[in-house]
């Protein structure tokens, strides 16, 4: 690992939530990494394990998913089932022998863009330390 | 429908570690509908391989395929053309997929991708009960149509056992003692009499007792 590795972080942002409070951070000026990459999401129950997988497989060196505080998902349990399915892909990981730490679930409001700045930086500084991923492209 | 879980992502590498290119073959049949085995599943696991084998510096091709079943020659058939191709094929349709392609394909190999567990159905999204045991002579009708060869530990026909206690099996607390639910259930229907009936032993050659199993239906036969 050397000091310049910049991760490649990839973020599945529910738009009522996460991908809203993207925006605020944004008029807030408030800095957050800029090798993290945003796909809005209109729920995070959207999001698969094949698509958290296929990310990793194409060499995302970390994947989060950032989806409504727990009860107030517009789709009632989106998040839940989200959050299940990152421990599967973090399952799958582990038994692969590769970090799960690097496939995390967040959860914000749309009033948070503090926060999601904070989450963005929490998480590329938790890769740096993990170094690029394993699964070389 | 069958129920059926994968096998561990370790076991499934080590059967194709010598392979450079792979086919991931799954199954519509029982096997999609209990999450295991159908395009979901097929494409998760074939994502699990290369992420792997990338990982290991030693990259592999996986090709996805998913046909109607696993259990009829017509569309084992499907696959004619491609099987060939690859360095192994992993089957996740249950016990009956990787036979039937090993019997149509001599000169492939066919891997279970799955643990093929149990008759049953699903009592929630995301958990499957046994409830069959597929004896060959079907008894439920004298129990409360509860099926005491395939939900009690035993396969009592005269319940419950001295291991049943607070409704719960002495196998396990998770494990619910039939004879208990059936007896309950002919109390409260005012039915217990049919419980005190003598019976015939029940003819277990009908079962896996007999031997592999056969049926034939000249009516259907072509």
């Amino acid at each position: 690992m050397t000091d310049s590795f910049e991760p490649q972080i990839l973020a599945f942002c529910c738009k009522y939530c996460a991908y809203a409070a993207a925006d605020l951070a944004g008029s807030m000026r408030l800095k957050y990494p800029d090798n993290i990459k945003l796909i809005q999401v209109p729920c995070t129950g959207r999001v698969d394990i094949i698509h958290i997988l296929r990310a990793i497989e194409d060499g995302a060196d970390g994947v989060y998913v950032a989806g409504c505080l727990e009860g107030e998902c517009h789709f009632l349990e989106g998040n839940f089932k989200a959050r299940r399915r990152v421990k599967y892909v973090k399952d799958t990981l582990e038994e692969l022998g590769i970090e799960p730490e690097r496939v995390e679930m967040y959860n914000l409001s749309s009033a948070m863009g503090p926060r999601f700045a904070e989450i963005a930086n929490e998480m590329a500084e938790k890769i740096k330390k993990l170094g690029p991923t394993p699964v070389k492209s | 429908m069958i129920v059926a879980d994968r096998k561990p992502l370790g076991e499934l590498l080590d059967m194709v570690k010598d392979c450079k290119k792979i086919m991931v073959l799954g199954c519509k049949g029982c096997v999609t509908v209990c999450n295991v085995g159908g395009v979901k599943e097929v494409e998760v696991l074939a994502s699990s391989i290369k992420i792997a084998r990338k990982k290991d510096g030693n990259p592999i091709e996986v090709v996805e395929k998913t046909i109607e079943r696993q259990c009829d020659p017509e569309y084992i058939e499907l696959v004619k053309g491609e099987v060939n191709a690859f360095d192994a094929v992993l089957s996740m349709a249950c016990g009956v997929g990787p036979q039937f392609l090993a019997e149509a394909y001599e000169d492939q190999t066919f891997y279970p991708a799955v643990d093929t567990k149990f008759f049953g159905g699903a009592v929630q999204h995301g958990i499957w009960e046994e409830r069959c045991a597929g004896c060959g002579t079907c008894l439920i009708h004298y129990f409360g149509t509860l099926c005491p060869i395939a939900r009690c530990s035993k396969s009592l026909i005269h319940g419950p056992c001295g291991g049943s206690a607070n409704s719960v099996c002495e196998i396990d607390s998770d494990i619910e003692c039939i004879w208990d639910t059936v007896v309950r259930k002919k109390m409260e229907q005012g039915r217990l009499d049919d419980l005190r009936q003598v019976r015939t032993p029940k003819d277990w050659r009908t079962a896996r007792d007999g031997g592999p199993r056969k049926r034939k239906r000249e009516e259907l036969i072509s």
